[in-house]
């Protein structure tokens, strides 16, 4: 529904009339003095009721709402958030964007969402700042390098990039590391080169207007307080704004879902944990890849604007709290400075946390509920944001046609019953086992 | 964030270990069905609010300890060890 248009000026979709961002735009916007820039998105009143409501604004609930309208032509949509658009997970992750797994019921679901993000910008005509500047995974031991290797060639088999690089390939990527630490020496790492970082605001940010533009209602300061169930199959949702009805509800709530879930009766194989993430003070151009540190864990890549963008575990215990405690915090520069320390003289300018939705088995779930009309899209764990454009894409799928998108279709709430777990890690939510 | 051990006093959270929810009870092996046994290794109440949890106090008097916890702010509102906690539910005090 979406056709051709204009490199550049309005253009109209229905009865509305959008301003199509490109360089011509910008250089005439400049030479009238950037007064002619619109709101990116309305922010109407709730509707009494819509075809389908997507609870939480974040990534994966736009992204839901925008594959909604472009990909199944479902238009009467509301999106309700009880904050502003994108203000938990997808404005509070490090960014990166790779589908680096290794079992048969993540690959698809991965690379799915990486060949998403490859036409991600032209699709939604908005800067997302994609940047595949590739992710090298350290190792330290050969048992490691077997494990990796294992990896990159399960990767392969599924036309997915890899490729297993000697100590000498890691010194090209990152001269910087230390190599000769006497617990953790770098043999080498896996390197998955179409893997980088994306700018996560402006993900949510350019699927939002891309779901607005398309006549989705996104509705912000507007907390889902129930779910009214009737006969086992939901009616809609009571919000602080008022009942606003609908026969298909979707949950994309990441570290809320349990707290949301139980408004409609169910309880979840979900705990919520708290991940923190740090940004640096801005420096010159350091490193130019995203480097993961996974046996001390840390993580590391570098923003445009020149900061450090790093983390590590979570800490733990159960949260709801948006923020963690020190000896996390003490552990992650530990990490750093093991693998890198020329890293000690860099002075961390934020840290914050974010709630994770840990699933038991540590892999989503976008699945039906026991409920009739309830969808659940959840259980991200801290790998949430690569995941957005395929999470939408496949939750949208599923809402729509009420089936299973193929590339999606491990992800059910009934594994951790049937035995069918996915268990990429083996850890999930158990504390003593990260 | 600091957690008062009844045997060792207040003390920081890095001296403790979290094993995870003290709420679900391992059903007898020998007396119990796949769906028990599902009720106790994957659904959890995941509480916004007071959430009770098992420590193991390793770097003191290495207690295991059930902590009763607002995830919300952090703040515990209450220590017992396993053993009390235990007893207590199997006299029904519970």
């Amino acid at each position: 529904m979406f056709g051709p248009a204009p490199s550049c000026g309005p253009q109209d979709i229905g009865d509305r009339h959008f301003l199509r961002y490109s360089a011509l735009t910008i250089l005439t916007q400049a030479l009238r003095g950037n007064r002619g820039w619109q709101p990116v998105w309305r922010d109407p009143e709730p509707k009494p009721a819509y075809d389908a409501i997507i609870v939480g604004g974040g990534g994966h609930g736009l992204a839901t709402a925008y594959y909604l309208a472009k990909n199944h032509g479902l238009t009467n949509v509301a999106v309700v958030e009880k904050g502003w658009l994108g203000s938990g997970n997808v404005g509070r992750n490090t960014t990166i964007i790779r589908s680096n797994y290794l079992l048969p019921g993540n690959i698809p679901f991965y690379e799915h969402s990486m060949k998403l993000w490859e036409g991600l910008e032209q699709d939604l005509n908005y800067n997302a700042m994609v940047s595949q500047r590739g992710v090298l995974n350290l190792f330290h031991s050969d048992p490691q390098r077997d494990s990796y290797a294992r990896r990159g060639n399960a990767m392969r088999m599924h036309g997915v990039d890899a490729e297993l690089v000697d100590r000498d390939g890691v010194r090209a990527l990152a001269p910087f590391l230390d190599f000769d630490n006497a617990r953790f020496p770098i043999q080498g790492g896996l390197v998955q080169r179409r893997g980088g970082t994306a700018r996560h605001d402006a993900v949510a940010w350019g699927y939002a207007r891309g779901a607005d533009m398309r006549g989705v209602d996104l509705i912000q300061n507007c907390e889902v307080t129930g779910i009214r169930v009737e006969a086992g199959r939901v009616l809609g949702v009571e919000t602080t704004r008022g009942f606003i009805g609908a026969r298909k509800i979707g949950l994309a709530v990441a570290g809320n879902t349990s707290r949301v879930a139980a408004m409609a009766g169910l309880r979840l194989p979900i705990e919520s944990h708290v991940l923190q993430a740090f940004v640096s003070e801005g420096l010159k151009p350091l490193i130019d890849i995203v480097m993961t540190f996974g046996a001390g864990h840390f993580y590391v890549s570098q923003s445009d604007k020149g900061g450090l963008v790093f983390g590590g575990d979570i800490d733990g215990y159960n949260s709801y709290a948006q923020r963690g405690n020190l000896p996390v915090i003490e552990d992650v520069m530990e990490g750093a400075m093991a693998v890198w320390p020329g890293l000690g003289r860099i002075r961390v300018l934020r840290h914050w946390g974010g709630i994770m939705d840990m699933s038991m088995d540590g892999s989503p779930i976008i699945d039906r509920t026991p409920v009739d009309g309830l969808y659940l899209n959840a259980g991200w764990c801290y790998g949430g944001f690569k995941a957005t454009p395929a999470s939408g894409y496949c939750f949208a799928h599923l809402m729509a046609r009420d089936e299973m998108h193929p590339v999606a279709a491990a992800y059910r709430l009934d594994r951790f019953a049937s035995g069918a777990v996915i268990d990429e890690k083996g850890v999930g939510a158990q504390a003593n086992l990260h | 964030m600091r957690i008062p051990c009844p045997h060792c006093g207040e003390r920081d959270r890095r001296e403790f270990t979290i094993l995870g929810d003290a709420d679900p009870v391992r059903p007898d092996g020998l007396d119990t069905d796949a769906d028990a046994m599902f009720e106790y290794v994957y659904p959890r109440t995941n509480a916004a609010g007071l959430h009770r949890e098992y420590w193991y106090h390793g770097a003191g008097c290495h207690a295991w300890l059930v902590v009763e916890r607002d995830t919300r702010t952090h703040a515990v509102a209450g220590v017992t060890t396993a053993r009390d906690d235990t007893l207590a539910r199997q006299r029904g005090g519970r």
